[in-house]
């Protein structure tokens, strides 16, 4: 009878599966110990706040062979040099605004939300905002009130959230900080906005 | 004495009491879940419909809160339902489990209700608290989640102590580890922080481990029971098969976690450690359609009750075709790279929430409803040849699955043109989203979107009759060893 097979016994099977659970449970903790060590704030991956004050540059890298974020030269967001403390602030008023606001449930960040606005990975770097002199500007303003703005041809727009202009300055300070994050080279093949000078 | 025909508590033991008061706001849920998603597929065709009044970001939010709730829902309600049989024991504090569950639907109540009338607050942590954690399936607010806590200790409580006071099966282990780990994941997504790649690691503990992870195990652990339940089948047969799926689903699921660690910032070791364990998630899925469909088929398809069966087959290849083919088709960073955040996930996501959960959660909606009308007969030669039951299936089925293949071939269209061609800009974003092959794709799925909606009031009004008058009694299944 196959019952009497090792293979085929419950015991064997509730072994098993008690170790193959424990085992992978004890890789994910090592895995999960090392990625947040690598992942913090400050670390090449994730570079620190004040970040916003340079230019950054999202570059097509030979050796990975896809694009990896470059931080450049001195270009303070707004016109205005902040220290870590105040650029962490800033970056810290944009997240909670965009938690606030459940901007995540119409867009992706990072590749993960809703599908019905586009992605704000890069949202910082792309040509919808014209040229780089006029971009902070638009993005404050189309972020306070973007219902009577040029969107799409599709008629789908965003709607006014009541997003006030320390806030959306909050916001296009994370998003600036976001576009710094190394993603392995997602999104693909991005057409960056003109930065040179 | 049994009273056959009509709903009367009598029949039921005090976790079925308490299992029917959860499987009546999970129904009521699905029906919000449908009716909201229908809104937000909608406001893809008709951007100006109800624009600035339920705008799409409510409508999705209340759409998969919606899923998540009811489905928890049908899971606890599914637990106090096995329980006492399986425990052979009373269950031990059903006063607080029955005051836990009025807590717990009062405050999925005034969340829904705060979704809908305050929506947004300002960006200040006291918003995340109040209003919306703005995390897409976890947005409860941190009071709530609180709240959601104590209310899950609770059911783990009266699991734990009832199995121990009674009998302590193969599938009461199981459980009872499983939910703990259930619980505790939740946990993970109960913190601010500003480092987006952080929260989205921890975020995905909670979304992963739930979904790829322990609520599969969950449903592992409902289908022995209702393979015994409706089929016969030998207890020794299904805990073997609990066990052997428990390895594969922990022993993929858990390090296939690393499938959404490609893009977030983590270290690029994740394409290697999240691709391998990832592809290996359907080999459990398939385990458990050889499973049923063998188990059904040994006994010639003869079974308590034709409803419960017929879903739990299509659980078996919902789950394995959803969160198994439709999971692994993107799970390559090779091909996720160009279709992360496109509607292959909105694909996929209905086709593995809908197969793999939706399909058993019904299957013990049938279950108790038979029981609660005092065990009447529900296979062959129902009135109308139980026409209802068997069209609702074929409707929500079909419709899922025309949703789920139209949503399939407007991501391939979002791929190839936003990705592939036009470099991921939002112009390329635009582009795809107004292709006439894209917008295609979203007619049809909302047209199948109406088609399911049928089929959900089929099912409501199936449920709410299905029994009723019936005098023969059903034929328990006779377990052969």
């Amino acid at each position: 009878m196959a019952t009497n097979q090792w293979w085929a016994s419950e015991t064997f099977w509730r072994k098993t599966a008690i170790w193959v659970t424990g085992g992978s449970m004890v890789v994910l903790m090592l895995l999960t110990m090392d990625t947040l060590s690598q992942i913090s704030v400050g670390t090449t991956r994730v570079p620190a706040y004040s970040v916003i004050n340079h230019r950054i540059e999202y570059k097509f890298d030979e050796q990975r062979k896809v694009q990896v974020p470059v931080i450049g030269a001195k270009e303070p967001l707004f016109g205005k040099e902040l220290n870590e403390e105040e650029a962490e602030a800033l970056v810290k008023l944009g997240k909670l605004t965009t938690q606030a606001k459940n901007c995540m449930n119409c867009h992706t960040l990072l590749g993960n939300g809703a599908y019905y606005a586009p992605d704000l990975t890069k949202a910082w770097l792309d040509q919808y905002w014209g040229t780089k002199e006029v971009r902070e500007v638009q993005m404050v303003e189309f972020i306070k009130d973007p219902s009577d703005k040029l969107h799409n041809s599709m008629g789908r727009r965003m709607p006014k959230l009541g997003i006030t202009d320390e806030e959306a300055r909050g916001v296009v300070a994370f998003l600036k900080w976001m576009s710094s994050i190394d993603t392995n080279g997602f999104p693909y093949n991005f057409k960056s906005i003109e930065q040179e000078n | 004495m049994a009273t056959l025909g009509i709903c009367d508590s009598a029949n039921l033991n005090g976790g079925q009491k308490l299992a029917v008061k959860y499987f009546t706001v999970a129904i009521t849920l699905f029906g919000a879940q449908v009716l909201f998603g229908l809104m937000a597929g909608l406001q893809y065709l008709m951007p100006d419909f109800l624009y600035g009044v339920l705008d799409f970001s409510v409508n999705r939010m209340v759409h998969i809160n919606a899923l998540v709730v009811w489905m928890l829902y049908g899971f606890l309600g599914s637990v106090y339902w096995l329980l006492e049989e399986e425990s052979q024991h009373e269950v031990v504090g059903l006063k607080l489990g029955n005051l836990i569950f009025w807590v717990l639907t009062a405050a999925v109540t005034v969340v829904v209700l705060v979704y809908l009338l305050v929506q947004v607050g300002p960006g200040k942590e006291s918003s995340l608290w109040l209003i919306n954690e703005g995390r897409e399936y976890i947005e409860a607010p941190r009071w709530a989640d609180i709240g959601i806590v104590v209310s899950v200790l609770v059911v783990f409580y009266n699991v734990a102590a009832t199995f121990s006071k009674g009998r302590y099966t193969g599938i009461a282990g199981v459980l009872v580890l499983d939910m703990l780990a259930l619980f505790g994941i939740y946990l993970a997504g109960m913190f601010y922080t500003t480092n987006i790649s952080i929260d989205q690691y921890w975020w995905w503990w909670v979304i992963h481990l739930w979904v790829e992870a322990t609520w599969e195990v969950m449903v592992a652990c409902i289908m022995a029971y209702g393979l015994m339940k409706v089929l016969g089948v030998r207890r020794k047969i299904v805990e073997t098969w609990l066990y052997i799926e428990v390895a594969l689903m922990f022993g993929s699921g858990i390090l296939g976690l690393g499938h959404h660690y490609f893009w977030i910032g983590t270290p690029e070791y994740w394409f290697s450690i999240g691709g391998f364990f990832s592809a290996l998630e359907p080999i459990p899925l398939v385990a458990m359609v050889v499973h049923a469909v063998f188990d059904a088929g040994a006994r010639h398809a003869k079974n308590s009750n034709h409803p419960t069966m017929a879903w739990l087959i299509a659980h078996a290849f919902g789950n394995f075709f959803g969160a198994g083919v439709w999971g692994f088709m993107h799970t390559l960073p090779q091909i996720n790279l160009y279709t992360h955040g496109t509607q292959w996930s909105a694909s996929h996501g209905h086709l593995a929430f809908f197969g793999a959960y939706a399909t058993i959660i019904i299957a013990m909606f049938y279950l108790a409803v038979q029981h609660w009308r005092g065990g009447v007969w529900m296979s062959g030669d129902l009135p109308g040849n139980g026409w209802k039951w068997k069209w609702s299936l074929g409707l929500l089925n079909l419709g899922m699955v025309g949703m789920t293949v139209s949503m399939l071939v407007s991501g391939y269209v979002q791929s190839q043109i936003e990705r592939a061609i036009e470099g991921s800009s939002w112009i390329g974003y635009f582009a795809a989203q107004a292709h006439p092959w894209f917008t295609q794709g979203m007619w049809w799925r909302e047209l199948f979107g109406v088609m399911f909606a049928v089929g959900f009031v089929l099912l409501v009004w199936d449920l709410l009759t299905i029994g009723k008058g019936e005098q023969r009694a059903l034929v328990p299944a006779v377990s052969e060893g």
